[in-house]
């Protein structure tokens, strides 16, 4: 790890307002990832702004009957929370599918949304990387790329997001709250909080450097029934190739989100007008336009095959 | 300039960043960054004793145990929370102390493999890992016991599951949980048959 000086936040406004006063510094919460990325000196942050003193560790009723998520709820919290289980069980799903015990002890809401990608050339920096060292290349394309993205690629990108949780919160319309340095804040759907790469892959999120998510928010329960299956080389702890999260109503309309096929949780609105038609008809769509390698385009077929048993399970 | 002076001179500014809000500290526009190692007080109870500790700001919470409080029982396998082998249990949950610093658990109470149980008496998941043979190098196991003890735990508390069929039922010690539940522990020798069996006897005996 690189030296840097640290400091305990005093309030969410403070934070921001630290960030922006100190070249290179980056806040942290559960730390799973960046330091993580620290020892690598894949992240080299100059100052850390540890959050963890923060009171945004409830999870609260809206008056609308949503969910307000703190920023800081651990993953095992939130996935073990009454009502998300009964009222939100994709989020638990998700949740519970995602990392060790240990991790999801440690990891936050708002640190989860912002996990890097798990590209093998992103984490190895003898290697060109347009995430890691912006105008450097691409080792992926004609790389190693089993595990990589095959929608909302890039000629400079084509990492796929690893998260669990932000399929379930994109397939729930989840809002995500900020603050700025100035105390304004600002409400993101999560369907507008994610970047496809482009030309600027090190662009992950509209979050500006010093701004701070503060919460999550759930709209109110749509009711049906919640699945999520997550497909992976080992049963457990580890990385999705493909993941499916739904929703579906008893007339068999609902909601579809994916993961681990893009660079982004990736869910497609206007496809889901075919989901009683069936899983062909939907996967279409969710997959237009895939730009696949030799060595990811399993990944089409796969997921049209996970959805299929996401809706029969679903069903049955 | 030695190594030590360089440190006691860090010491003292790293004080005013950790409380940079001082009056003092809000007069200047903007710190200068010099990329010097910065020295941070930290005190946090390990095994029931308080330890005071001046650390590098990049001494994760295994290295403090370590390296600095001769604690060597929580092992360091790869030191990327991808292994389980440093796993302690910390205000009552177990975490990877690899991928924490030791500055942020100011005033938390941790308890390592030392604190469980002694060679004259055991845990009760010492005895189990024992009697079972739960182990072969032993590398893993300090962090595998105190995975399986949290884990019990959590099981008791109701955290489900991703093998939990019932989000709203209260979680059971079945072989299925516990192989799930232990699965950010990895075991080289591949010992995880007798581990579960270990798991599953104390789990018996609680239930």
């Amino acid at each position: 790890m690189r030296p840097f000086t640290y400091e305990r936040a005093q309030s969410p406004a403070q934070a921001a307002a630290a960030a922006a006063r100190i070249e290179g510094a980056k806040f942290i919460a559960g730390g799973t990832n960046l330091l993580d990325l620290m020892k690598l000196q894949i992240e080299t942050p100059t100052h850390l702004i540890d959050v963890n003193g923060l009171a945004l560790d409830k999870i609260e009723a809206t008056p609308e009957g949503g969910l307000r998520i703190g920023a800081l709820v651990r993953n095992t919290d939130l996935a073990a929370d009454p009502r998300v289980r009964r009222d939100y069980g994709i989020l638990s799903r998700a949740l519970l599918a995602g990392a060790s015990g240990q991790l999801r002890n440690k990891a936050t809401t708002a640190g989860n949304l912002l996990q890097r990608n798990r590209c093998p050339y992103f984490y190895d920096t003898n290697q060109p990387c347009n995430k890691r060292q912006p105008g450097s290349g691409c080792s992926a394309i004609g790389g190693f790329s089993r595990g990589h993205a095959v929608m909302g690629v890039s000629d400079a990108c084509i990492a796929a997001n690893p998260g669990d949780m932000a399929v379930a919160m994109r397939a729930l319309d989840a809002t995500v709250e900020t603050v700025r340095p100035d105390g304004s804040g600002r409400q993101i759907p999560i369907a507008a909080f994610y970047l496809t790469p482009g030309d600027t892959p090190q662009r992950e999120t509209v979050l500006e450097s010093d701004e701070l998510i503060t919460a999550v928010t759930l709209p109110k329960p749509v009711g049906g029934r919640h699945v999520y299956h997550k497909v992976r080389d080992r049963a457990s702890y580890a990385f999705a190739l493909v993941s499916v999260g739904a929703i579906v109503q008893p007339d068999g309309s609902g909601r579809v989100a994916m993961g681990g096929i893009a660079s982004k949780p990736w869910r497609i609105e206007a496809a889901e007008a075919d989901l009683p038609r069936g899983a062909k008809a939907v996967a279409a769509q969710l997959l237009d336009g895939a730009r696949t390698t030799d060595e990811n385009a399993f990944k089409l077929r796969l997921a049209e095959r996970t959805l299929a048993s996401v809706l029969a399970e679903a069903k049955g | 300039m030695s190594r030590r002076d360089l440190l006691v001179g860090t010491a003292t500014s790293a004080a005013m960043t950790v409380a940079p809000f001082a009056a003092e500290a809000q007069t200047q526009a903007r710190p200068r960054i010099v990329g010097l190692p910065s020295v941070v007080q930290v005190s946090f109870t390990v095994n029931g004793e308080r330890r005071e500790l001046e650390l590098d700001t990049r001494t994760t919470l295994l290295d403090a145990l370590r390296e600095h409080l001769q604690m060597p029982g929580t092992k360091k396998g790869c030191d990327h929370g991808q292994c389980g082998a440093c796993t302690v249990i910390v205000e009552g949950r177990r975490i990877n102390s690899c991928l924490t610093l030791a500055v942020m658990h100011e005033g938390d109470s941790v308890t390592t493999i030392e604190g469980l149980g002694t060679a004259d008496n055991l845990h009760p998941m010492q005895a189990a890992f024992v009697k079972h043979d739960s182990y072969q190098c032993g590398y893993c196991t300090p962090g595998q016991i105190c995975s399986a003890v949290a884990v019990l735990h959590e099981i008791e508390t109701g955290i489900p599951s991703l093998v939990s069929a019932d989000l709203t039922a209260q979680p059971q010690p079945t072989v299925a949980e516990l192989r799930e539940r232990m699965s950010g522990n990895i075991c080289r020798c591949g010992a995880y048959s007798n581990i579960m069996e270990a798991i599953g006897e104390v789990a018996g005996r609680q239930a």
